[in-house]
């Protein structure tokens, strides 16, 4: 009746599991309960979970990724507490349990936090930065985002709920395979990111076409802003690579469930086949993480510098190549395959190429700096924290390039160091950056600039105090994923690590207050004008937060920088310009498709993966109802009568007519000043 | 306005070549240059994005075939494919398969004529075509398990079930398209969303058949060669 599903699926004796996961639960209910006793519900149901409008979907996006982030840093806390700990001795963790944690910990950071981190912020801001009133495919993207969330649900699902994989974030086999991962956590892998993966793949169909067919008149491709460029290149790269991921999954569940020989030990499977597919997805993967990264250091480097982005097309052909390069490198994750010296030679040398692309970008940050009028709002703080810890990151990378080294280092801590520095410096910095700049856009008020200087100095400092000593500690042949350890040599090292993450807490701490104490303050930190650090791309051209339609009217596009352009000219002729012709506006209803279906995804996944066959064919079966229920509504759109466009626009130009007068003033006395 | 009006293939609707790719009302032209014009019309983006998905199951369809290609060879002693496929059921199952995509363009031109009989004949004859080849199929497999091949045997069986199982997924996933698709037109005749609809499922057939052509190559040609 339930598969292999019975009560020894609670882990009763294990109490670190069963107390975290009955405390996530009980957290999860009572917020569930207080929405409903509050009557919240019906707001909810209305204007978020059957939203379909991209700035909705990019904060819930948001919001997935920084709660996921907390759990993989849970995770991050009790890896680097067990080493500490674990010297001589077993550490509070069983190898098991610990095995659990490091696996989760990376499937988790890269497809639950950064993948969602980045989809959220490009949700966000590429419309707007277009110019234009949604994606292409608005109820498919509240689909990707559900069954994103999906995935998510059930990699936590496995915490209380049978386990999670033991075989690392990228279930190598043979481990993985049932003859040596019988349970059912790699099951919970498979499943999560297929199911996932499928939104992921959408989401990029969804970029690709919404970037090269709907963008506001005269946006051609070289008038993009650089954050629509990466987030073009980085989605052409899921549409890539993710089906590849898809097919590599869908072939070890067959070996699985089915028997299949695809990377067993016997019968002709080959397991470096495994790997070599994986890496092919997964090589793009660190691209479609970082590129979108880079887009946002573009801008908030452009806007707190007050200029326009160096070398802008140098960029463009540089986001480009690496897009391009980032499917020939993927070989150097396993140079000890035994490929041979020649193949070994040729994706070195790749791989060292791919870093000509980053610095062409790190050499344009820099002259965008340079002569500009600098403010270091946090923004661009964590882009110049960025900048420096990225650099450092990258040459180490370039150093694993070279194979003979590589032979050296890898599967060792200083590997681990090496793209936790690319990664969190790269990633999450700009994640930190692009929530702190595009904040005040999405809920009207700005985030406070004491707690977020504080978040980002702490983060800084421990960032570095966590992974300096790992490079350390990998040079002198510390493995990675160790439960324990007999090394005295490694032992300082692991112990200042453990004491980086302290400060990591710390500053995770003044992220939840930064969050707070502007909640808080909202009313001083009002943004009315809808630009609050005088930025040049057309987000900023409309209301914080923005009416649903985005735009009254499409804005006209005559160059690079538009909002720029607009700006000055209604400085220097001291008017707006002339208040346009309102018109009614179509927009998509909103519905529940993407949820429903998610929950039902949610069944089907849950039921594959402990063998509870009726269920499966129940959600399925209802899934396809869903979509075909989807397909039969009649009316898709509602229309905003132009009454309400031109109300709304009005009080947005009323706003921008004060800040025009208050500027007029500011100039005066700049000039009084200087005559 | 009806349907007929606002939406149609017909060329020769912009006679001024200046003008494509230049067009601001409603949407109406198929050719646009680089976004100058503004967002494309809801036709073009639909078909574009479909273009895009289908650009990705290739993609994914190519991950099978690698599979397959390193695996081919990986018999572990078991059956190889010149002993186990039979040539004149997958001539049959091409020529079913192509015919089925030739009815399908069929169905595209009766709906440009607006002609719901023409349209739902076709369709079904494209849908019975697919029927039948999944039936030719799934007696290639039967008659491969039986005789001691099931993809459990070897490698090679593996990765053969799987590629040329996964275009028999498609298919059928295809036909359940198809059957809903009659529905739609049956119901709600030829709508502005219906018509999109339809489009993508002409593309998505002929993909399939681009598919098959590389499946039939790759797997079964240079299969029965080894």
């Amino acid at each position: 009746m339930l598969g292999k599903l019975t009560w020894q699926a609670i882990p009763w004796d294990q109490p670190i599991p069963l107390i975290a996961g009955s405390a996530v639960v009980l957290m999860v209910f009572a917020v569930v309960a207080w929405i409903i006793i509050a009557g919240h519900l019906p707001y909810l149901w209305r204007e978020w979970i059957t939203s379909v409008d991209h700035k909705r979907i990019g904060v819930m996006y948001v919001l997935l990724a920084l709660v996921m982030l907390l759990r993989g840093f849970v995770d991050a806390i009790m890896m680097r507490s067990q080493q500490a700990l674990a010297f001589h001795a077993p550490g509070y963790l069983p190898p098991e349990h610990y095995d659990q944690i490091f696996s989760a910990h990376g499937t988790i950071m890269i497809f639950f936090a950064a993948m969602p981190l980045m989809i959220g912020l490009m949700n966000f801001a590429v419309p707007l930065q277009l110019g234009v009133r949604d994606v292409a495919f608005p109820t498919l993207n509240a689909t990707s985002f559900w069954l994103t969330a999906t995935g998510a649900l059930l990699v936590n699902i496995s915490l209380v709920v049978g386990e999670f994989a033991r075989t690392g974030w990228l279930v190598y086999p043979p481990l993985s395979e049932l003859n040596y991962s019988p349970g059912v956590g790699v099951d919970y892998y498979v499943w999560a990111l297929l199911i996932s993966g499928i939104g992921t793949l959408m989401t990029g169909i969804n970029f690709v076409t919404t970037i090269l067919k709907i963008r506001a008149p005269g946006m051609s491709y070289m008038r993009m802003t650089m954050f629509c460029w990466t987030a073009l290149a980085a989605n052409l790269l899921i549409v890539a690579a993710f089906p590849i991921l898809t097919a590599t999954l869908a072939m070890l569940t067959l070996d699985r469930y089915a028997g299949f020989h695809f990377f067993t030990n016997e019968a002709g499977g080959n397991m470096m086949m495994f790997i070599n597919l994986i890496w092919a997805w997964g090589h793009p993967e660190v691209y479609i993480l970082v590129l979108p990264a880079f887009g946002i250091f573009s801008e908030v480097i452009s806007t707190f510098s007050g200029k326009p982005l160096f070398g802008y097309r140098s960029m463009v052909a540089a986001t480009l190549f690496i897009c391009l390069v980032s499917f020939m490198v993927w070989l150097h994750h396993f140079f000890t395959m035994g490929a041979g010296a020649d193949v070994n030679a040729f994706f070195g040398i790749s791989t060292s190429i791919i870093a000509v692309g980053t610095g062409v970008k790190v050499y344009n940050w820099m002259f965008t700096m340079y002569g500009g009028r600098i403010r270091f709002a946090t923004p661009m703080l964590w882009s110049v924290g960025f900048m420096v810890t990225f650099v450092i990151g990258g040459m180490t990378g370039v150093l694993l390039a070279v194979p003979p080294a590589d032979f050296q280092l890898h599967n060792s801590l200083f590997l681990v160091a090496h793209f936790h520095n690319v990664i969190i410096g790269g990633v999450i910095f700009a994640g930190f950056a692009g929530l702190t700049y595009w904040f005040p856009k999405a809920f009207g008020f700005r985030l406070h600039e004491g707690w977020g200087k504080a978040a980002f100095w702490l983060s800084l400092i421990g960032f570095y105090v966590t992974f300096v000593p790992l490079y350390v500690a990998g040079l002198l042949g510390m493995t990675r994923r160790l439960q324990h350890y007999e090394v005295a040599a490694w032992r300082p090292w692991v112990l200042i690590a453990g004491l980086g993450i302290v400060v990591m807490i710390c500053a995770a701490a003044c992220q939840v207050a930064q969050l707070a104490v502007s909640i808080r303050r909202r009313d001083q930190l009002r943004d009315e004008t809808g630009d609050p650090w005088d930025g040049r791309s057309l987000e900023w051209a409309t209301a914080s937060p923005p009416p649903a339609f985005n735009f009254a009217v499409l804005p006209q596009v005559y160059g690079e920088e538009p909002y720029w352009g607009i700006k000055r000219r209604a400085i220097e002729t001291q008017q707006l310009s002339a208040e346009p012709q309102y018109e009614p506006i179509e927009l998509p209803r909103n519905s529940p498709t993407g949820f429903i279906t998610a929950f039902f995804c949610t069944i089907t996944g849950f039921a594959l993966i402990w063998h509870i066959w009726w269920m499966m064919a129940l959600g399925l079966v209802a899934a396809y109802a869903v979509f075909v229920w989807f397909a039969w509504r009649d009316v898709e759109e509602y229309v905003v009568p132009a009454e309400e466009v031109a109300r709304l626009d009005r009080e947005r130009r009323r706003a921008r007519e004060e800040w025009l007068a208050q500027h007029a003033r500011v100039g005066a006395t700049a000039a009084g000043a200087t005559a | 306005m009806s349907a007929t009006d606002t939406f149609t293939l017909t060329p020769g609707r912009h006679t001024d070549p200046y003008r494509v790719g230049h067009d601001h009302d409603a949407g109406r032209n198929l050719a646009r240059g680089h976004g100058e014009g503004g967002p494309a019309s809801k036709r073009v983006i639909v078909g574009y994005g479909f273009w895009i998905f289908l650009l990705s199951d290739i993609v994914m369809f190519s991950a099978f075939f690698a599979a397959h290609a390193v695996l081919q060879t990986a018999t572990a002693d078991g059956p190889h494919g010149r002993e186990l496929f039979n040539p004149t059921s997958i001539a049959i199952q091409t020529a079913v398969l192509l015919l089925s995509s030739f009815t399908c363009g069929m169905s595209a031109v009766a709906t440009e004529a607006r002609s719901q009989l023409w349209t739902q004949l076709s369709l079904l004859i494209t849908g019975i075509l697919g029927l039948v080849f999944l039936l030719l199929e799934g007696r290639d497999f039967a008659t491969m398990v039986s005789a001691g091949a099931p993809p459990q045997r070897s490698a090679f069986l593996s990765s053969f079930f799987a590629v040329v199982g996964c275009h028999g997924l498609h298919v059928t996933a295809g036909l359940l398209w198809l059957g809903t698709m009659m529905a739609q037109v049956f119901v709600k005749g030829f709508r502005l969303n219906i018509l999109r609809r339809l489009i993508c499922f002409n593309l998505f057939w002929h993909t399939l058949d681009i598919i098959w052509v590389a499946l039939f190559t790759i797997v079964y040609l240079i299969g029965l060669g080894r």
